[in-house]
């Protein structure tokens, strides 16, 4: 603790000195890192640590935002969910951060969402997600589930012929508010109960025999049958390893997952699952000028020729150039001059086309669905013509179907009853009366 | 794109012919364009619409070189050269430049970044059209064995245009599992599309059949609109679930004696250290997983050789696993001797040094551990029980981890020592027993036996720094239902726990399945604390 104290202090010994030197220099922008960086979830997370790191190196090289500085301020959650509430804390009250990029599972989200809007601070966050939230100072760069879920299933039925379907996940609250989601769609669209199979299995499952076994069961009704899989991290390996070996290929049922990208594909020998399919809004291999840069840039910074990048990689790249052309609009880093500015916001993605923030704090993104190759990369083989907004609040649930998100004046609500005309408690409330 | 498109252009390719022509005429040498050339043109072309055309195209020209095109194609291998528009086979399609080939002489074409390269599309709808092309082509094969494995993948694929050739080749003399193979296809595409009389026939041929497809062929045709044929198709559908109903029922018992010996191998290593030893050690996790990594080390040490790596790792992840054990015993355990509540806390922060140990050192990315060919894929007993390959090894390789265990605790002077030293510690000791020595032999054999756990369960599941977590407390569960300190009560323990899980998985889901285990072992060590076989005489007192 105490060397930390005085390395801290000669650091700011140092900053003195230097802003001595510098009259007119400014300070830093800091930049606060929530990611875990030990624990179950650094497999997923230090990536996008690493990513934040270099986007700001870039940018600094660049000149920084109208000249000021970008400064990184990392720490380390830990994967536990109440340890993200206190480092977030931390950031915004001892570090005095100006943006937070941060999570990856929702529980660690829910448990950050009170902070940040007690302290009024910013956060980006970069996953697909279940949806049905929306806080003023949270900005969702991954995919609500209408800009992927849904797609998915749309290709799965029109393309592919699939009416008998499957839908595994792991059991948290993610897999389990999609699949309700998916439920009622698929229900809408007039499939009948028994040509629904809903299973659901612990995080890190390893013994999928029976599963698999009874999918194939399932799956020889005379019926197309597909899986729409939204199995959590590495439980996904042993799975599409046990389909394999159980003689499943992806012409006789195909898997489509909502969670499988690049770098889960990269811990295993994708032979036998060519062809099975992702659904995302990014692919390493999508074949644009500004993905081969960025790749070409991460595997430089990160001096390894197999480094792979994913969806939530982009949603980060996404998020940082969002913000960086706010401040540089609203000519601040003031929270709510930001918050204000970024809505309308436009910025390159990687896919070749343009992400916009839009009022509910969801942004823009096309959908693409992948087929896993021998590479352990995957090929677009559709796409949606345009970009699909992110809907906060599901059409396909009950309780949100009169919901919206509007976070510009004079509306300024993220849970808008359009039929009663009122607001109901912010998201962070939300988050703490539902821990209670 | 506007390159290769105009590249492409017909205009284009009549001047390249004129140009050749002309070459031709002044070499006055017989040079002819290959007519692969335009078929793959065509391929590479080809919309949605026309693909189908141009597969067929390429069949039916005969070319040779067909096959190995259209199995480049369906794999994914065949790209176009943004520059030159020229069609070429991807070999090496790892980084950032790719190593590719000419389809048409299978001349090594160098490497190329992959920006230059368009991929010619294809998805599932397609490969699986693919997959129907090429099974008929390997029909005609003389080997055996690809024209088994064409029929089979025939199954469920016959449509107009194959079917009267099927029809054709069932003249012929054919081997007794193809025929059947190809009749049952058939078959499968009259229940759909022929008229009543041949649904009848096609469902006398089905009747007996396991094979999904026709299952799925029968359950249509039972909701089809010919009521004829769907009493019969009913009935037919009967006899085939009868059938099913054994298969079921072997096959949720090799699921269980699977799973069972994974929990065996698991918790084998701790029934020495915990269970004759009595020391918890919540490491134990942490030491399978060494042995898995060391799996992974081998594999990077014998690229190319998964199988190699894999024998060799077994005596590699002993070593390594027991190595650590003995430091772990070394520098924390024997200092805490009889304080079980303080093993359990070091030993537990033990276990969290090495996670993070190696999620530093090596990566937090889970590792990729290749399966050898030999371990993969399944033993088919008939279309509807198959045993997947992999966990037969596992199961066999328990077998023999347990046996060889026992032999070392019966049979040789150290597990007589062991024996001793554990019933009663200060006699074994005046009788001139070396008890810090069999101290660190017992822990160091445990240890490296959870090694041996790592390499086989690097096989069956991810290699990362979690790995040890998720078998640390089915571990302990296996080794206090089967009776602390007897090797026999872990094996049976294992064996059965996996085997009621996987009776009640399929019927509860896999979370109530694993607490209704933990509920049935509560009740359990409540009616009988020392489980299935508590030891009996003095030794259980201590």
């Amino acid at each position: 603790m105490s060397i930390k104290k005085y390395v801290k202090l000669g650091l700011s010994a140092l900053a003195l000195s230097l802003s001595f030197h510098a009259m007119a220099a400014e300070d830093p922008i800091k930049v606060g890192i929530l990611h875990s960086l030990s624990g179950t979830m650094a497999i997923s997370e230090t990536a996008l640590k690493d990513t934040m790191e270099m986007l700001i190196e870039q940018q600094n090289a660049k000149g920084g935002i109208d000249g000021r500085q970008l400064e990184a301020v990392v720490v380390d959650p830990a994967s536990n969910w109440p340890l993200f509430a206190e480092k977030a804390r931390e950031l915004l009250e001892k570090e005095k951060v100006d943006v937070i990029f941060g999570n990856w599972t929702s529980v660690s989200r829910k448990s950050v969402l009170p902070v940040v809007e007690e302290l009024n601070g910013l956060l980006f966050y970069p996953v697909q997600y279940e949806g049905e939230e929306s806080s003023e100072n949270v900005f969702y760069t991954g995919a609500a589930p209408n800009q992927q879920a849904i797609p998915a299933v749309d290709y799965l039925k029109n393309e592919l012929g699939v009416e008998r379907w499957v839908l595994a996940g792991t059991d948290y609250v993610y897999p389990r508010t999609t699949n309700k989601i998916l439920e009622t769609y698929l229900k809408d669209m007039g499939v009948a109960e028994a040509d629904i199979m809903i299973n659901y299995t612990p995080f890190g499952h390893s013994d999928w025999q029976s599963i698999v076994s009874d999918i194939k069961k399932f799956g020889s009704a005379g019926k197309k049958t597909a899986v729409v899989s939204t199995i959590n991290g590495d439980a996904n390996v042993p799975f599409y390893r046990e389909l394999g070996n159980q003689g499943i290929a992806s012409s006789d049922i195909p898997v489509v997952a909502f969670s499988v990208g690049e770098q889960e594909l990269a811990g295993i020998d994708t032979g036998p699952l060519v062809g099975h399919l992702a659904a995302w809004n990014y692919f390493m291999s999508v074949d644009s000028d500004a993905n081969y840069d960025f790749i070409d840039a991460w595997v430089e910074y990160k001096g390894d020729e197999k480094a792979v990048t994913n969806d939530p990689m982009e949603a980060h790249y996404i998020g940082f150039n969002m913000y960086v052309e706010a401040v540089k609009k609203a000519g601040t880093t003031d929270v709510d001059a930001v918050k204000d500015a970024i809505i309308g916001v436009a910025v390159p993605n990687l896919t070749g086309g343009y992400a916009t923030m839009m009022p509910n704090h969801h942004i823009t993104k096309p959908v693409l669905i992948g087929e896993i190759q021998d590479n352990g990369q995957f090929s677009v083989v559709w796409e949606t013509s345009s970009t699909v907004a992110g809907d906060a609040w599901s059409d396909f649930l009950p309780g949100s179907r009169d919901l919206i998100a509007d976070w510009r004046a004079p509306l300024k609500c993220g849970n808008f009853n359009v039929k009663s005309g009122t607001c109901g408690a912010s998201a962070g409330e939300q988050a703490l009366a539902d821990a209670d | 794109m506007g390159i290769s498109r105009w590249l492409a252009s017909p205009c284009l390719k009549r001047l390249g012919l004129t140009v050749l022509l002309a070459l031709a005429f002044i070499v006055a040498s017989p040079v002819k364009a290959d007519p692969g050339q335009a078929l793959l043109a065509d391929l590479a072309d080809a919309s949605p619409r026309q693909i189908d055309a141009a597969i067929e195209a390429i069949v039916d020209s005969g070319d040779p070189r067909a096959r190995d095109w259209l199995d480049a194609y369906g794999n994914n291998r065949l790209s176009r050269n943004k520059n030159t528009g020229q069609v070429v086979e991807v070999l090496r399609n790892v980084g950032r430049n790719w190593t590719i080939a000419d389809p048409l002489t299978g001349d090594n074409l160098g490497e190329i970044s992959r920006r230059e390269l368009d991929r010619v599309n294809i998805n599932n709808a397609i490969r699986g059209k693919l997959e129907g092309v090429l099974a008929m082509l390997d029909l005609y094969s003389d080997d055996p064995e690809v024209q088994e494995n064409a029929a089979e993948a025939m199954m469920g694929k016959v449509n107009n245009s194959v079917v009267n050739p099927l029809n054709k080749l069932l003249e012929r003399d054919l081997p007794g599992p193809v025929r059947n193979r190809i009749e049952e296809s058939v078959a499968i595409y009259q229940l759909e599309q022929g008229d009543s009389q041949a649904r009848v026939e096609a469902i006398d041929v089905l009747t007996g059949s396991l094979h999904s497809n026709a299952r799925a062929a029968l359950n249509n045709a039972v909701a089809g609109d010919d009521p004829a044929a769907a009493a019969r198709a009913k009935q037919a559908l009967v006899s085939i679930e009868q059938k099913l109903q054994m298969n079921r029922v072997a096959e949720t018992l090799y699921f269980g004696l699977s799973l069972g010996s994974v929990l065996v191998l698991a918790a084998i290593g701790l029934a020495i250290t915990f269970g004759v030893m009595g020391v918890i050690n919540m490491a134990h996790g942490e030491l399978i997983m060494l042995g898995a990594y060391t799996t992974w080390g081998m594999q990077q040490l014998l690229p190319g050789q998964p199988g190699l790596a894999l024998i060799l790792s077994i005596p590699a992840g002993f070593l390594v696993a027991a190595l650590a054990g003995i430091a772990i015993e070394r520098s924390v355990i024997q200092h805490l001797k009889g304080r079980p509540l303080e093993t359990l806390l070091a030993t537990f922060g033990v276990s969290l040094i090495l996670q993070q140990l190696v999620r530093t050192v090596i990566s937090p990315l889970n590792r990729s551990v290749t399966t050898p060919e030999w371990m993969s894929g399944s033993l088919v007993i008939n279309d509807a029980l198959s045993l997947t390959l992999n966990r037969m090894y596992v199961i066999g390789f328990a077998l023999v981890v347990f046996a060889g265990l026992m032999l070392i605790m019966r049979k040789t002077r150290l597990g007589l020592e062991v024996r001793a030293v554990t019933q009663n510690r200060a006699m074994a000791r005046s009788m001139g027993i070396r008890a810090t020595r069999v101290d660190i032999l017992t822990f160091g054999l445990g240890s490296g036996v959870a090694g041996l756990a790592g390499v086989a369960l690097s096989q069956i599941t991810n290699v990362g720094p979690n790995l040890g977590q998720n078998y640390i407390i089915d571990s302990f569960m296996v080794v206090v239902f089967g009776g602390v300190g007897n090797l026999w009560g872990t094996l049976l323990a294992g064996l059965s726990l996996g085997t009621i899980n996987q009776i009640l998985e399929p019927w509860a889901g896999s979370v109530l399945a694993k607490i209704m285990v933990l509920v049935l072992i509560i009740l359990f060590i409540q009616k009988r604390p020392k489980g299935l076989f508590p030891q009996k005489g003095r030794a259980a007192e201590g």
